[in-house]
């Protein structure tokens, strides 16, 4: 059977110099990861205490966001709550409608893409502009990104320059990173001078402040939220924290985990509008809080930690999958492991995403390098055994995962439930095995999707049951 | 994880065969017996044995998952070790178990049972601290560590510390030797574009250090990078470690 899916990793293979491409960024990218983490011990401590720290903040998470609420209300930021992404969508335009704003500049932000805010606007006569490097030539591609730190990962220099070429058909062709980055700081510098509303994610919110953090790399994220007059944030529910103090941990581990680094080069702490005296800062600040799903989610103990992630990609990193297939075969927001789990948990199981907790070999690779421990491939499994579990739900009660039982298919099921008997009937088991040792050198060669890159496995001359029973040992 | 449970060296263990072993590699098993023989170990085979469930209970269907795990429950009530000569059928017992049983009337046996299974190298060399001495040919190798062995079980290192004891073994190391060979139980089925993209790699970085031989301590990786070798028509000779290590220190 051939999905959306399945023709996508197609399509992602034959594409050898993308690839190729693809796994040196992300051996870069763990070598940056495994350079920054000199003290395994200290490393794994602060692990265990901002894993300590998420879940008691998706724990509380209703008391921490009206807490956030009334914090950052009482220092004059404006807090919108979405239930779904185009009452988000909704809220920005009545601002830029507001504002008679036709223009808004974009720091990076995973919330706006989930949103499709610049399409959203587009709609409406509204021209949003990425600021952030890598978003910048993905939205000049016409693509979208293909990796939540790294957007334009898939992009070798030579791409970029001939992006740039077209784009900007005044400036000489260049290959050079440094002239290519100059060229565009100077188009961004007007263009965020221009602008009347500026738009950013947030990496945290925190509640006993009212405070949003932001960090980044390029000062543009910093540009959008002080230069023009209005700034608007968007974020996801699950990213409030508790106290100011569990920050600078979160932030350490957040960036070592992403990039290696120490500490990004701006980190962005928001607590209100411009106030009196004040030498820059927007008119407004306001907060759009997007649930799509992830209230739901909060109300299931094993799928809750899915909520835990601070959005470092580590994961992503070390996937064996992603690194095969890319971030734009998930045809996802968010790719690689976490997307995995997360995707089809908000788009429901019967939708395309569904299908990508088959997409792993639980390997392993991403809860062992996930900052906060999440166990990945533990609600992997969980989503493939609700994506075929009987229907067990009354036609009134939602599912605990939305689409639940619509991957059960009634070969396969049927397959199991034999497997199933002849493994719980030794005799037959036995019988079974035996007959394939007689049959070892008639078996057919094409064994489907299994020989199309291997040879069939052949069974033995004599199985381990025979052999182990005419040996001195007891079978009890 | 620490592995050891019993503080010393036990009289008798429980073998678990595995189908894979059962059917494909029953040399692997014999040498796993032949082993823990020679260290004075009574082995005991229950003939029943089957499946360990896992890949039901990797496909989402947990009822038959169960249902199988069940039956070879009711195989093993001796309070010995039960000894597995493949990581990712040990993991499912050790690791999986407990959840696959969580609130089931049988719930204390699975965890009493998960409690006393055992990865076959982490059991010689944590239990019974075996000593071997290398009676075969000089031998390049590749130990490529299951996933499983790796990070479920986090007894990888075993098998380097088995095979450095040999001393006319060289052990060679592949490029991201710590990547997933693209196996994944049903995962290769269900996926074959991504899975083959992932084996024909590690076919090839093993194919790359020259080693003369594949060894691993699960099956299931080998049956995956040895076919894609004999589709390209570039075989290499592959061995349980069991076998390896039973065929170069038998007297």
């Amino acid at each position: 059977m051939t999905t959306d899916f399945r023709s996508n990793v197609a399509h992602a293979l034959k594409q050898d110099a993308v690839q190729t491409h693809f796994r040196t960024v992300v051996d870069r990218l763990r070598a940056h990861r495994q350079a920054a983490l000199t003290d395994d011990a200290a490393f794994e401590q602060l692990r265990s205490r901002c894993r300590a720290i998420r879940a008691d903040a998706i724990r509380r998470l209703p008391d921490l966001l009206e807490l956030f609420e009334s914090n950052a209300q009482r220092s004059g930021i404006q807090v919108h709550w979405a239930e779904t992404t185009l009452q988000a969508n909704q809220i920005v335009l009545d601002i830029m409608r507001r504002h008679r704003a036709t223009f808004l500049v974009k720091g990076k932000s995973m919330v706006s893409e989930e949103m499709g805010v610049n399409a959203f606007l587009q709609s409406h006569g509204i021209d949003c502009l990425e600021t952030d490097l890598g978003e910048f030539i993905v939205q000049m591609a016409g693509e979208k990104p293909a990796h939540i730190i790294v957007p334009a990962i898939h992009k070798n220099r030579r791409e970029i320059a001939h992006l740039m070429h077209r784009h900007f058909p005044g400036l000489p062709y260049s290959e050079d990173i440094e002239t290519l980055a100059q060229s565009v700081r100077r188009f961004m510098r007007d263009k965020f001078r221009a602008a009347p509303v500026g738009l950013t994610g947030v990496n945290f919110m925190v509640a006993e402040t009212g405070t949003l953090c932001l960090v980044e790399n390029e000062g543009n994220g910093r540009m959008c939220s002080t230069v023009p007059p209005v700034h608007i944030a968007v974020t996801g529910i699950e990213k409030v924290i508790a106290r100011l103090d569990d920050l600078p941990p979160l932030l350490n581990l957040l960036t070592r985990s992403a990039t290696g680094q120490p500490i990004t080069a701006y980190v962005n702490m928001i607590n209100s509008p411009r106030r009196p005296g004040d030498k820059d800062g927007p008119d407004e600040v306001h907060l759009i809080l997007l649930d799509n799903g992830r209230s739901h989610i909060a109300g299931d103990p094993e799928l809750l930690k899915t909520l835990h992630c601070i959005r470092c990609g580590a994961c992503i990193n070390h996937c064996p999958v992603y690194r095969q297939i890319g971030g734009h075969a998930y045809g996802t927001v968010i790719p690689g492991p976490i997307g995995t789990i997360l995707e089809p948990q908000k788009q429901g199981l019967d939708a395309a995403a569904g299908e990508l907790p088959q997409a792993s070999t639980l390997c392993g690779a991403c809860a062992e390098v996930c900052p906060v421990r999440i166990p990945i491939p533990a609600i992997i499994n969980r989503l493939r055994w609700e994506s075929v579990r009987k229907n067990q739900q009354s036609q009134n009660s939602r599912p605990v995962v939305p689409g639940a039982g619509s991957g059960r298919k009634s070969l396969e099921a049927t397959i199991w439930k034999i497997w199933a008997w002849c493994c719980t009937h030794p005799g037959i088991y036995n019988r079974l095995t035996k007959l394939a040792t007689c049959l070892r050198n008639r078996l057919p060669a094409d064994m489907g999707a299994w020989t199309v890159v291997r040879k069939a496995p052949k069974p033995a001359q004599v199985t381990l049951h025979e052999r182990l029973r005419k040996m001195d040992i007891d079978h009890e | 994880m620490n592995n050891r449970v019993v503080s010393e060296k036990p009289q008798a263990v429980y073998f678990y065969g595995t189908c894979l072993i059962d059917l494909l590699y029953p040399h692997a098993g014999v040498s796993a017996v032949e082993l823990l023989r020679r260290e004075g170990v009574a082995v005991i085979y229950p003939q029943s044995q089957t499946c360990c469930g896992q890949p039901a209970w990797n496909s989402g269907y947990r009822d038959e998952a169960l249902a199988v795990a069940r039956a070879q429950l009711a195989l093993f009530p001796r309070t010995i070790p039960l000894v597995i000569p493949s990581a990712s059928c040990a993991g499912m017992m050790k690791v999986h178990y407990p959840e696959l049983f969580r609130g089931q009337p049988d719930e204390a046996d699975a965890l009493n049972m998960a409690g006393r299974v055992y990865e076959l190298t982490a059991f010689l060399v944590d239990v019974l601290d075996i000593r071997l001495t290398d009676l075969g040919d000089p031998v390049s190798v590749v130990a490529h560590t299951s996933c499983t062995a790796r990070r479920e079980l986090g007894v990888g290192d075993k098998l380097h510390t088995l095979l450095r004891q040999l001393h006319n073994v060289e052990i060679l190391e592949p490029e991201n030797s710590a990547e997933c060979c693209g196996f994944g139980g049903t995962f290769a089925v269900k996926q074959p574009e991504i899975s083959a993209a992932m084996a024909l790699e590690k076919a090839a970085a093993v194919r790359a250090t020259g080693a003369q031989r594949l060894v691993s301590q699960d099956c299931g990786c080998l049956m995956n990078i040895g076919g894609v070798m004999e589709k390209q028509n570039q075989a290499m000779p592959r061995q349980h470690i069991a076998e390896l290590l039973w065929e170069r220190t038998k007297k």
